[in-house]
């Protein structure tokens, strides 16, 4: 009895990525320290993390990110380069790219696919265009399955429209969007 | 394994027949509808169960023809109210063999237990007088729970032994879902003051073994509470038999309203300890500086009381006494078991607790291989289905276990053979669905 309705929530881009999880070390993520860098300042990056759970069902995701400052990239060095971006991302981070981006969590299909298409839709973006697909797919999240997606906007991200039908499941297909959008913010 | 009141009586009752629940669900008009274009298959009675008809006629009654503040006023309607009110206390006090005046209303399970925490503190902290003395933990006194428990019956105690300096210990589970009663022998010693246990898993389905649990709390001289969320509604309960001195549960569980609980209490140690909320309702002599205490119950029941909601509850109870305890418990136990033998036939469950053939209350969780938890209940709501997911409000069970979530089925008087079999049936439909090959 598998009905219309479950095909459109479950759509296989969510199930193939619940199982693919792009950006989710197998190993989980190493120690912030250790964080693809031994250094990451002195490499030029700024990393920071956010940890979410959602508490109806105990599902978590942790995402964190490598940010480069527009015009540090390639070459900064020394312990001013992660002032200066520290410095550009109190002020106006909109020109950093989200260089490097990796998750690790545990949870349903909606929640860990939603946060492999987010590692997709975000890795190599600035944060300005992060932040304005951020805003779109939450706008279509919360429309109740009146705002058809853009795809072309979107892309694998236009297939959790289904789930803004489900209210109570909206909360799992942002858990790593929500996680990405802290650790946007973190110190 | 014998507990008293529970296993022996249920062995000789004759269980509800699929006749007599057929009847039953006629007084339960939330349970005719369609949800999704399916009837409604509510397997979440473990969380929240069904009001009958009689239960909210009850509310209603009271609100139509006497709501009134009980114990105060000396007009009729207050009269009228509180005697409605001290009925309904004796009416549960005899349900599950205790005294009325043992009897204290609460908002729910886990207001009784805090609620005797913080009086144990209040002990701790020299109020109550000498009488109270006995209930003051500190540095080197014990209270111990179980790996199994709910938050409720967990982090109350977590939080007295923060404000005490008392240390929390535990008993373990076993990979069966039971208690290591060897292990428990070892944790309860001279130094425990406080046993903590679950009558019933809310999760696993096992029934403990209170009676051992209780002479092993008795032989170190140690108080003991009993979470009795999951079997007074479902088991026939008799505090006095069970010899345990403190025993809580909610109202929701057992056909009645929310808000409304119940924490029993042995007169002789309620009569000693200090109360918990205060304000009005619960005072004799009150002066600008110092107030005496109303007798137990009273003294812990400040404020204006959950009036309908008690009178309901009785009306539940009486429900639950015409139908009969033993007979829903037998029935119930049929049920879980009809629902593990099923779990065991659908390739990649992993079943929680105790095994096909052993006892258990009529609620099964488990975990569905490469299926989370929250995807297998949304795939039976769409069936119409209603089942728990997540970690039931107890995290450690499940971290133990080695699980983060899981889903729950939960049955009740009202529960069909058709609704578990359609809820199995759903089940197995559910991993080739989401493409996990087994």
């Amino acid at each position: 009895m598998t009905s219309t309705a479950m095909q459109q929530l479950y759509q296989q881009i969510i199930l193939d990525h619940a199982k693919a999880r792009h950006g989710a070390p197998a190993e989980g993520l190493p120690p912030l320290e250790a964080a693809g860098r031994v250094d990451p300042a002195a490499a030029g990056l700024r990393v920071t993390e956010s940890h979410q759970v959602n508490t109806t069902c105990g599902d978590e995701v942790t995402v964190r990110i490598g940010l480069r400052a527009a015009d540090e990239s390639g070459t900064s060095a020394g312990e001013s380069a992660g002032d200066a971006i520290g410095d550009a991302i109190g002020d106006e981070v909109g020109d950093a790219v989200i260089e490097e981006f990796a998750w690790a969590g545990d949870g349903c299909s909606i929640s860990m696919a939603s946060a492999s298409v987010l590692h997709d839709t975000v890795r190599g973006e600035s944060v300005a265009t992060a932040r304005a697909l951020l805003d779109t797919y939450r706008e279509m999240l919360r429309s109740r399955g009146t705002i058809e997606p853009d795809e072309e906007v979107l892309g694998d991200a236009a297939a959790f429209a289904g789930v803004s039908r489900y209210p109570a499941r909206v909360k799992c297909a942002m858990l790593a969007w929500v996680a990405f959008e802290a650790a946007l913010l973190a110190e | 394994m014998t507990s008293p009141g529970s296993s022996s009586t249920r062995a000789i009752a004759r269980p509800l027949t699929d006749e007599e629940v057929a009847r039953i669900r006629n007084d339960f008009p939330i349970l005719d509808q369609l949800v999704n274009g399916h009837p409604l298959n509510y397997l979440d009675s473990g969380a929240t169960s069904q009001n009958p008809l009689s239960v909210m006629e009850a509310e209603q009654e009271f609100y139509e023809q006497r709501n009134s503040a009980v114990h105060r006023g000396a007009h009729t309607l207050a009269f009228g109210a509180t005697e409605t009110f001290e009925a309904a206390r004796a009416t549960v006090a005899a349900f599950i063999g205790a005294e009325a005046d043992e009897i204290v209303w609460t908002s729910n399970a886990t207001e009784g237990i805090n609620l005797v925490a913080y009086s144990f503190s209040n002990a701790s902290l020299g109020l109550g007088g000498p009488a109270a003395r006995r209930f003051a933990l500190g540095a080197g006194d014990e209270i111990v729970v179980t790996e199994m428990e709910h938050h409720a019956n967990l982090i109350p105690w977590q939080q007295l032994a923060l404000r005490t300096g008392a240390t929390l210990r535990f008993i373990p589970v076993q990979d069966d879902g039971t208690l290591d009663l060897a292990a428990a022998a070892g944790v309860i010693g001279a130094r425990t003051r406080l046993l903590a246990v679950t009558h019933a898993s809310n999760v696993l389905g096992t029934i403990n073994p209170v009676a051992e649990l209780v002479a092993l709390a008795r032989g170190v001289g140690a108080l003991v509470l009993l979470d009795a969320c999951q079997s007074v509604p479902h088991l026939p309960v008799d505090v006095a038999a069970l010899d345990v001195d403190f025993a809580v549960f909610s109202g929701h569980k057992m056909l009645g309203p929310t808000g409304i609980g119940v924490l029993f209490g042995k007169a002789e140690l309620l009569a000693d300890m200090p109360p918990f909320l205060t304000g009005g309702s619960m005072i004799t002599t009150v002066d600008m500086h110092t107030a005496e205490f109303l007798a137990p119950p009273q003294r812990f029941e400040a404020g204006t009381q959950r009036i309908s909601q008690a009178i309901a509850l009785a009306a539940a109870v009486d429900y639950l006494t015409e139908t009969g305890m033993a007979r829903i418990a037998a029935r119930e136990a049929e049920l879980g078991q009809r629902l593990v033998e099923g779990l065991d036939q659908i390739p990649g469950v992993r079943l929680l607790g105790p095994p096909a053939g052993v006892e258990r209350i009529g609620l099964a969780s488990f975990d569905l291989a490469g299926v989370h938890a929250h995807d297998v209940g949304q795939y039976l709501d769409e069936a119409g289905i209603a089942v728990r997911i997540g970690h039931h409000c107890a995290q450690p069970l499940h971290r133990r276990l080695g699980v983060t979530a899981s889903t729950r089925a939960s049955t009740y008087l009202y529960t069909t053979t058709d609704e578990v079999d359609r809820f199995l049936a759903t089940l197995a439909e559910v991993a080739p669905f989401f493409g996990v090959t087994t």
